[in-house]
């Protein structure tokens, strides 16, 4: 089965992120397919690069980054949300006068339209957050 | 945008209007869907049903006035719009004044209802 699923909620309140990402993971171990992970609102700071955290906690990229890395997941970011957060690419930090780009290249900036074609695409679309 | 098959989506708006930014995200996301040529739906259940509230006036919060955006959705043939009737009552809202035309839907309604579509998004 294909699924994608929305993410609106900030990683750094709540823990509706975290378990989006090991949902995922889940997902895939089960063989299914995840054909994207789309982040919307708040959502979209999942994809910060600069953060720091306690040694002794994780990171909020960490399940993120495995998805990417080892499955190739398409993590999409809602360009408007992402402008408004300050979640930049450097094409956008450069569009915008910014001094450098804020998310993690594993993340990639569109628009809404990846959210309409993930739901036309999937056989479930599972929203966590809001 | 692939050409794949069409899905029917339901957008559930549980949140009030300008308490968060999800209000927005879910009016974007229906304009979305609708301007891609998707069949999306609206429904408003519990705090939701404030976005309903007739008359607002944004202007002190610096934020965009959501009544008025969500008038214009007819016009991107967003027709189809639900409200959760036990909310409106215990807000005691005039839905006759509303900025959209809306349908109340008792608790099995809206079960019934959800159960028809795709897809539901949650906001």
């Amino acid at each position: 089965m294909i699924y994608s699923l929305l993410v609106l909620s900030s990683p750094f309140s709540g823990h509706c992120s975290r378990s989006a990402a090991e949902f995922a993971h889940g997902v895939i171990a089960r063989g299914h397919t995840i054909h994207r992970i789309f982040f919307l609102d708040a959502g979209t700071l999942a994809s910060a690069a600069s953060s720091v955290f306690a040694q002794d906690e994780d990171t909020s990229l960490k399940g993120w980054s495995e998805l990417a890395d080892q499955h190739g997941v398409d993590l999409a970011i809602c360009i408007t949300s992402a402008l408004k957060h300050g979640m930049l690419d450097q094409v956008e930090a450069d569009r915008h006068g910014r001094p450098c780009a804020t998310i993690n290249p594993l993340f990639t900036v569109s628009g809404l339209g990846q959210l309409v074609d993930a739901c036309a695409s999937s056989d479930r679309l599972i929203t966590f957050g809001g | 945008m692939t050409a794949a098959p069409k899905k029917t989506v339901l957008i559930v708006l549980r949140h009030s209007p300008y308490g968060s930014g999800l209000a927005k995200a879910a009016l974007d996301t229906a304009l979305a869907t609708a301007a891609f040529d998707q069949a999306v739906d609206l429904l408003f259940i519990g705090d939701g049903v404030l976005q309903l509230q007739p008359d607002q006036d944004s202007t002190s919060l610096g934020m965009k006035n959501m009544g008025r955006q969500l008038a214009s959705l007819p016009l991107y043939d967003i027709d189809h719009v639900y409200v959760d009737a036990q909310a409106a009552a215990r807000y005691n809202m005039d839905l006759s004044k509303a900025p959209l035309l809306t349908r109340q839907l008792n608790g099995h309604e809206i079960h019934q209802l959800m159960v028809g579509y795709d897809h539901l998004l949650g906001f």
